[in-house]
């Protein structure tokens, strides 16, 4: 259904309701600039968040990471079979690869549909049933409250499981390569060494970054401004991982043109 | 004391509310009745600025609250407390820490200050040892409960609740009725409520205001209420063959 609407806001042209919501979006960001009512409860609301969205993704980007390593190594093995190219070439491709793009934005993709979708759901439950008027009345600046911690911490945790995913997603690397017998663990790291480049890192971690704000302030828009009831609060987490992944990919690929 | 002068508000091309003018003082509880549907709590939420109105003003101590910034409204609402008809209870959070949250959040009480403060809250409207349960696990009424003690937990000057005993059994509501009229009168709290509970239009109501289809139909104390000649209201009110017998015996 939000998949849908997605696609009829891109297809048909609906622009203006697009530039509608763009609008309310930015609007929403900027109120969270306000000064907060109480530092020390923002700080530990957003230590919460960090433990929830850090710890809480940890097994499944490490299950991601390592799996798409491996995948990737066997692959460009297989199609890499010549005698004329060394096999250390598969390590940097993997390496490489895994760096610049599949830790960062596959992760990322995922964390979206985790993330995101439970944001976007706990504000809009909280929306639905009252309890962001309950702290509206007590004089509480909600969206700075509400969402401020979430972003903080997501942009905060997710370049640290970014940088675990490139490590096991390299590791799946070197573990596929010597099991099967492709490459061993040294012709590897020769390969992985050879190409490496600190700008690499850097676009994994401006993405890292970039992609972190995505999706927690998407998803909290979606949650923030839910309208309705239960049906209305699915639509809206449907729709907060939707648009996250749209923007996800289409920022990736910006800050490639842009840095590389 | 808040005031309202000609309040509407629709919905599309749903008018909820026209023409409403009313007068709410401190230390007095006005009540609000009428049937379910008749803007009750859309006018509740248009006093606390949930809702914007269409024309009119809302006043509190005669500055315009509908005219106000952000941060001027920020300030009045630190001295409001509200009981939505929902209960709105924060539902990741325990008793205990909905009803210290305010406290937490605006005051710079010490950890047992504000515990004395909650427990003394808590006992007030009769949930001794419910501190550490969710609000997934305690009744309607209790939840009820939750939420007038983090109304009135900051000690606000103006006080909103919207249905305080709907759902509470009748002794229940009656300690709740006797909770908010003590409170008002100890403090001088401007105190708004929302009710159907025609026990508590009797027993705590300084001001009743009478709505029907969007629109004051009638005003006045409880005792002008047993004379009131109004038809609607009568009906309304005298609903039951018992109760219109209680009044013709009260009458004479
Ligand atoms: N957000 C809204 N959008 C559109 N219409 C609304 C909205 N909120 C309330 N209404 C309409 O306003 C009217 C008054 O609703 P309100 O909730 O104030 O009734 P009430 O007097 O509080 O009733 P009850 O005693 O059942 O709580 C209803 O007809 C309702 O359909
Ligand atoms: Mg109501």
């Amino acid at each position: 259904m939000a998949y849908f609407y997605a696609l009829t806001v891109f297809e048909t042209g609906n622009y203006m309701n697009l530039f509608y919501h763009f609008g309310k979006y930015i609007l929403l960001l900027k109120s969270l600039f306000v000064k907060p009512e109480k530092v020390s409860i923002y700080w530990r609301e957003t230590i919460r968040q960090m433990n929830e969205i850090g710890i809480g993704s940890l097994g499944i980007v490490a299950i991601i990471s390592v799996f798409i390593g491996a995948v990737t190594t066997v692959q460009t093995a297989y199609q890499l079979i010549s005698p004329l190219i060394a096999r250390s070439v598969i390590g940097t491709i993997v390496s490489d690869s895994t760096i610049l793009e599949l830790a960062p934005t596959i992760t990322c993709l995922v964390l979206a549909g985790k993330i995101g979708s439970s944001v976007a759901s706990e504000l809009g439950s909280m929306r639905i049933t009252e309890q962001i008027d309950a702290l509206e009345i007590m004089g509480v600046n909600t969206p700075s409250y509400l969402i401020g911690p979430k972003i903080i911490a997501a942009v905060l945790i997710i370049p640290c499981l970014i940088i675990i995913a490139a490590f096991l997603g390299i590791y799946g690397g070197v573990l596929a390569g010597s099991l099967t017998g492709i490459l061993t663990p040294e012709e590897f790291s020769i390969g992985a060494r050879d190409s490496f480049r600190t700008l690499n890192l850097i676009l994994c971690m401006v993405k890292a970054v970039t992609f972190a704000f995505i999706i927690t302030s998407v998803s909290a828009y979606q949650g923030y401004f839910t309208d309705g009831g239960s049906l209305e609060v699915g639509q809206s987490s449907t729709r907060a991982v939707v648009f996250s992944c749209i923007l996800i990919l289409f920022a990736d690929y910006l800050l490639a043109e842009l840095l590389l | 004391m808040i005031e309202l002068r000609n309040i509407a508000k629709s919905f599309g091309d749903k008018e909820v509310l026209r023409n409403i003018s009313a007068t709410f003082e401190p230390g007095k509880t006005s009540l609000v009745i009428g049937t379910s549907g008749s803007g009750k709590t859309v006018l509740m939420k248009c006093m606390v600025g949930l809702f914007e109105v269409d024309s009119g003003g809302v006043f509190y101590n005669n500055e315009n609250f509908s005219k106000m910034n952000i941060n001027e409204r920020k300030a009045i609402r630190k001295e409001i407390g509200m009981l939505f008809q929902g209960n709105a209870l924060f539902d990741s959070m325990t008793v205990e820490e909905n009803v210290i949250f305010p406290l937490n959040m605006f005051t710079d009480m010490s950890e047992k200050e504000k515990k004395d403060r909650v427990n003394f809250c808590l006992e007030r409207v009769n949930l001794k040892g419910a501190n550490k349960l969710y609000p997934s696990e305690i009744s309607g009424g209790m939840m009820k409960r939750v939420g007038i003690a983090r109304a009135i937990v900051q000690n606000p000057k103006y006080l909103f609740c919207d249905e305080p005993n709907s759902g509470l059994d009748p002794q229940t509501s009656i300690v709740i009725d006797k909770l908010i009229q003590e409170i008002t009168q100890e403090y001088n709290i401007t105190t708004f409520v929302n009710t159907h509970d025609m026990n508590s239009v009797m027993q705590i109501g300084d001001y009743i205001l009478y709505m029907f289809e969007g629109e004051k139909h009638w005003e006045g104390t409880s005792k002008d209420l047993m004379t009131a000649k109004n038809e609607r209201l009568e009906n309304f009110i005298f609903s039951s063959e018992f109760l219109k017998e209680a009044r013709k015996h009260y009458v004479k």
